[in-house]
């Protein structure tokens, strides 16, 4: 259990996808204007990445891996190579049938983040959240908590972006900064004030 | 009318507009609303109206920080002869010594320690004057805004968290970035969101950890070794700052090595008090700061650790060791990068409390986590006004629905 909540604190906070690795940058840069697009991008990428990261780790370690597929009697078969384009196919697949889930059943809840829902397709945290899973060989209960705490560290992170941003509204920005400029810079200092977790051993 | 108010005002046309140094007119005005309060009045009908200018507030800080100016002084030039008795040394080499040799390094001569501390702490002072003055003058002048006294307390601030070997021409980079990046580039003061000293404070953090951090940076002698307490405490926790020969009425007091003006808990307390009195910083933050890092400090004590000499430290401790009481006091209540409503204050403050212990205690890479916790809580500061006002909101609507 102490492994789990350790794996959870460090996925959220030492190792945040968008702070300390800067993935997932378009988006968090594109809908980081209002507080509450940042909540629904938020919640929608804590969703789909506990979704997809231990769909991804069942799929990896009952398929492609190295001796794999001893189960259906293929002992020397490695697919591994394959592993990116499986992600990338698995995160697509997933991200359709929650839409198509959540239009179904739940209307509002589909309401509130479909515009952001086919965005996270081409979210490369999720990716990056996949493909850390395979490096680091996480067991099933392992991803299931990182899937959630590296969902929930980019929701963060999104969301104060998108307060600072708020308050930047009332700034005077010289005018070859405005837009993108001003924002690169505030997820840099961001990322400075992040550094107070790098360095503590988990 | 004063000398000095005509002499003003005779000079007044050359600046104002069609005269021949229009262009230099936010100088002429950060001069004359130095000395004199500005005449202009709000005109409109809704507007809170008080007596007390921002010109004034940040006059207030800048002499809230004196007691702990007066500290970096002695304590500077004490620990300086201090070490230097230790080492034998009778003469300092340099400009310095040829001044301070007149008069002795004697640990228990104040004119000698004053002298020395002042020798360190007076360069430090106007390189960074000096080297953030010209940015804030150059970007008032192309930008056509008033030259804030902003400027004034972040400088005394920023040289005040420098430790005393600190290399001049990083004083004057680590004070640009705080300037130009931490604040100028988002309109000036009152619209950036990280505390502009502490920005360019942990930019030289980063930048240079040879002279920031380590063991012969805190003592303005030349190739003397010596930890802070808090680096001590980190290594051996309380146990090992006694063995040291470093008593709690001595962190609280302010004789330890340390950066130039963080060491005194005494200084920074009567400081707080101005602060408080004068109603400029707000004494929910301060509160709030003590709060967080009283209860976590206490809960780390309770769980412990067998390796870990940091756990057993207690808050008394942690409120004296390192700059805790400097950021509690001058760092965590700039009104422009805390939080605004008061509610999200008390929240605010809690984090700093909360984050400052989590990361001296937890993270092995830094001693000190008190400036690092308030950046971080700057990032989140304007979210926590949000919750707050959303919570209000939510309460109000329950109530008249």
């Amino acid at each position: 259990m102490e492994a789990y909540i350790n794996l959870f604190i460090k996925s959220v906070f030492i190792e945040n996808m968008a702070l300390s690795f800067f993935l997932g940058m378009c988006t968090f840069i594109a809908v980081s204007k209002k507080i509450e697009t940042a909540v629904g991008l938020g919640i929608a990428v804590v969703i789909v990445q506990t979704l997809t990261v231990p769909a991804n780790n069942l799929i990896y370690s009952f398929l492609l891996k190295e001796g794999a597929l001893s189960w259906a009697g293929l002992k020397d078969v490695d697919l591994s190579f394959i592993a990116l384009m499986a992600c990338i196919g698995v995160i697509a697949a997933i991200v359709q049938i929650l839409e198509m889930v959540l239009d179904k059943f739940f209307p509002a809840l589909y309401n509130a983040l479909g515009i952001f829902l086919p965005l996270i397709t081409v979210n490369c945290a999720i990716l990056a959240g996949s493909l850390f899973m395979i490096e680091r060989d996480y067991a099933f209960g392992e991803s299931v908590v990182y899937g959630v705490g590296s969902g929930f560290g980019w929701a963060l992170a999104i969301t104060a972006m998108a307060g600072v941003r708020e308050k930047l509204k009332y700034s005077d920005v010289p005018q070859g900064l405005r837009g993108l400029g001003i924002t690169f810079i505030t997820a840099g200092l961001m990322a400075m004030g992040f550094m107070a977790f790098s360095g503590i051993q988990l | 009318m004063s000398s000095t108010r005509q002499f003003l005002d005779k000079l007044h046309p050359h600046f104002a507009k069609g005269g021949k140094f229009h262009t230099l007119y936010p100088v002429y005005e950060m001069v004359d609303t130095f000395l004199y309060t500005p005449p202009d009045v709000t005109a409109g009908s809704t507007h809170v109206r008080d007596a007390v200018d921002l010109k004034r507030v940040m006059t207030y800080v800048w002499i809230a920080a004196l007691p702990c100016i007066l500290m970096a002084l002695v304590n500077t030039g004490y620990q300086a002869n201090l070490a230097m008795q230790s080492l034998g040394l009778t003469s300092a080499p340099g400009w310095r010594g040829f001044i301070l040799n007149l008069f002795g390094f004697s640990p228990y001569n104040p004119v000698s320690v004053i002298l020395h501390g002042a020798l360190y702490f007076v360069p430090i002072y106007l390189v960074t004057i000096v080297a953030g003055g010209l940015w804030e003058v150059l970007f008032a002048v192309v930008r056509k805004h008033e030259v804030n006294e902003g400027f004034f307390v972040s400088s005394i601030l920023f040289a005040l968290t420098m430790p005393p070997n600190t290399p001049l021409w990083q004083v004057a980079l680590g004070i640009s970035f705080g300037v130009v990046i931490g604040k100028e580039i988002f309109g000036g003061t009152g619209k950036n969101f990280l505390n502009p000293a502490l920005t360019g404070r942990a930019f030289l953090y980063f930048a240079y950890p040879a002279s920031m951090s380590g063991d012969m940076v805190w003592t303005a002698v030349d190739g003397y070794s010596g930890a802070t307490a808090l680096g001590v405490a980190a290594l051996g926790g309380v146990d090992a700052i006694r063995e040291a020969g470093i008593a709690w009425w001595q962190t609280f007091l302010g004789f330890e090595r340390g950066s130039l003006g963080e060491t005194s808990t005494l200084a920074c307390l009567i400081g707080a008090a101005f602060l408080v009195y004068t109603r400029i910083a707000s004494w929910r933050i301060m509160a709030g700061v003590m709060l967080g890092m009283v209860v976590t400090s206490t809960l780390l004590n309770i769980i412990g650790s067998d390796t870990d000499a940091m756990f057993a430290v207690p808050w008394y401790w942690h409120l004296t060791l390192g700059g805790f009481a400097f950021g509690m006091t001058y760092m965590a209540t700039d009104p422009v990068s805390a939080s605004h409503t008061n509610a999200g204050r008390w929240v605010y403050g809690a984090l700093i409390g909360f984050m400052t212990v989590l990361i001296r205690v937890i993270n092995p890479a830094f001693p000190e986590g008190i400036m690092l916790a308030i950046l971080f809580s700057n990032i989140f500061s304007p979210l926590i006004d949000y919750a707050v006002i959303k919570v209000n909101i939510m309460r109000r609507a329950a109530r008249h629905a």
